[in-house]
């Protein structure tokens, strides 16, 4: 059974090493294993991680791009706490999860959608609309305070849902493909935005996605991936000044490598 | 202006159109002689009763559209109750279920006398008929409103470490109110059959009292004003509760057309 034979050499094939274990690090994944009970009874259990590790250091962007259904967001859903791991350990501070699509609360303003956390936390809605007010400006979302989502566009959308996720207060953000739904256009000008916002207002981030230009353009550190079962095969640092073009040649460089290893 | 009022003669023509050809119909039918006077009056003898016994109509109708706002108005405030009691509570879920079924299959015929022994012979036993009957549409339209929540928001109010009473109160509930506006929108056309049934079993007033007593006179005339007067009112209800559900909820009618969502 060749498809057998290939599983069997993608699993031989050596997994990086851990890193060396910093005092930095706000997150720290070991050596995880997940698996999922069959569908049916009777069928096969499926393995989306193994020997997955995963560090990330405070205010560090680290990008993790994969094939569909690597475990992607399954390794995002461990260092939320929205999954418990079945092997290894996954220690992190307090994550906030942000969904490939925006979902806001149709019925709310902008400016209370991104203050919803805040909301959350106990502060009345003035409070947390005054707290709010300062970023929401900052990051040039102004005069659309008290639109509903259903007068703004998509990239605006996502705007604000990336601002709901910054006013959490929690140290780590885990954005799940934060841009795939948007059209091209869109998602290169949220990615400059965000970039900007990240200058503005570093925060320790854990970022999935497919796209490989997205993740050399935002992150510090890329970390590639394997298929199902999903593990690390490939860490590329990203050590380029900022703002980043994406035509910069050594980015296109770290692009093709990331490429490459997806492609292995 | 012109605009707007020939965009209004569009959506009421129609309606009007097809309600003058059913009449026409019906008329011709009637004066054809294939069908007595006394079961099938004629439109035009409809429409002289309710001319003529208007005031008569109109005392009859104050009861009965009591009963139905009170009714109404109970079921959905015990039907929302319930629904966020069950949703919270797959034990409670199980166990209110049947009987929550089980409670619409009774038959109002036959339990009106019952109530009305129990109860007497005033609103009390026509609220509790009309709000039976109206419950069922709303706890069912509520539950499938706060399920109807995106999971990957579920899991955003978690990791911002939201409580169970959290999530309710800031995602749940609001996303139900166009359930528990559905729900008593349904429940309309019901709670007036309601109103009429147990008004039938025992009162003094009511348009379900006027029917009764007019069939009773062999006056069908009458009976069938009373029973356009019904239709009237419930149009007239629906009608309401659409709109304040386009202006305390303009979000969820905006989303349903323009969002792919």
């Amino acid at each position: 059974m060749p498809a057998k034979g290939a599983m069997q050499t993608r699993l031989e094939a050596p997994a990086l090493e851990p890193l060396q274990a910093g005092p930095d690090d706000v997150v720290a994944v070991e050596a995880v294993t997940r698996r999922f009970a069959p569908a049916r009874r009777g069928g096969e259990a499926v393995l989306a991680l193994a020997q997955m590790s995963l560090r990330v250091a405070r205010d560090e962007v680290v990008a993790v791009v994969g094939p569909s259904g690597c475990g992607k967001t399954t390794l995002l859903e461990l260092v939320c706490g929205l999954q418990q791991a079945d092997g290894g350990s996954v220690r992190s501070e307090p994550a906030v999860y942000m969904p490939q699509r925006d979902l806001l609360l149709p019925w709310a303003g902008a400016l209370d959608n991104a203050a919803l956390a805040l909301r959350i936390a106990g502060l009345s809605r003035t409070q947390a609309r005054e707290r709010a007010r300062p970023l929401f400006a900052r990051l040039g979302l102004s005069g659309f305070e008290d639109q509903r989502p259903d007068a703004l566009s998509g990239g605006m959308r996502q705007r604000v849902a990336v601002l709901r996720t910054l006013l959490s207060g929690r140290p780590v953000l885990a954005l799940d493909e934060p841009f795939a739904a948007l059209d091209a256009l869109t998602r290169r000008d949220l990615q400059d935005w965000l970039a900007g916002a990240l200058a503005a207002e570093p925060r320790t981030i854990v970022l999935v996605t497919h796209d490989v230009e997205e993740a050399v353009l935002l992150a510090d550190r890329v970390i590639v991936m394997s298929q199902r079962p999903g593990r690390a095969v490939e860490e590329i640092a990203v050590a380029r000044p900022r703002p980043r073009r994406d035509t910069d040649p050594e980015l296109v460089a770290l692009r093709e490598r990331a490429l490459k290893a997806l492609h292995r | 202006m012109t605009v707007s009022v020939r965009r209004r003669g569009r959506r009421v023509l129609p309606p009007l159109a097809l309600a003058l050809a059913l009449l026409g119909v019906w008329q011709l039918y009637v004066e054809s002689g294939s069908v007595d006077a006394l079961i099938l009056p004629s439109p035009t003898d409809v429409a002289s009763a309710l001319y003529n016994d208007r005031g008569l109509l109109w005392d009859a109708l104050g009861p009965t559209a009591l009963e139905v706002l009170a009714g109404i108005a109970i079921a959905v405030a015990i039907g929302m109750v319930l629904a966020v009691a069950i949703h919270l509570s797959s034990t409670l879920r199980r166990a209110v279920h049947p009987l929550v079924l089980a409670s619409q299959t009774v038959p109002i015929p036959v339990v009106a006398p019952l109530l009305i022994f129990w109860l007497g012979f005033g609103l009390a036993p026509k609220l509790v008929i009309v709000a039976l009957i109206c419950f069922f549409p709303v706890v069912l339209n509520t539950l499938d409103g706060l399920a109807d929540v995106d999971p990957g928001l579920l899991k955003v109010m978690h990791t911002l470490d939201a409580s169970r009473w959290a999530t309710l109160r800031r995602v749940e509930l609001p996303s139900a109110l166009p359930g528990v506006f559905s729900g008593a929108k349904i429940a309309i056309v019901v709670a007036v059959i309601g109103a009429v049934l147990a008004e039938q079993a025992a009162s003094e007033q009511g348009l379900g009292h006027l029917i009764q007593l007019s069939t009773a006179e062999l006056d069908s005339a009458r009976s069938y004003a009373a029973m356009v007067v019904l239709s009237a009112f419930a149009i007239l209800l629906f009608g309401t509760l659409t709109l304040l559900e386009r202006q305390l909820l303009p979000w969820a009618h905006r989303t349903r057309r323009g969002d792919p969502r």
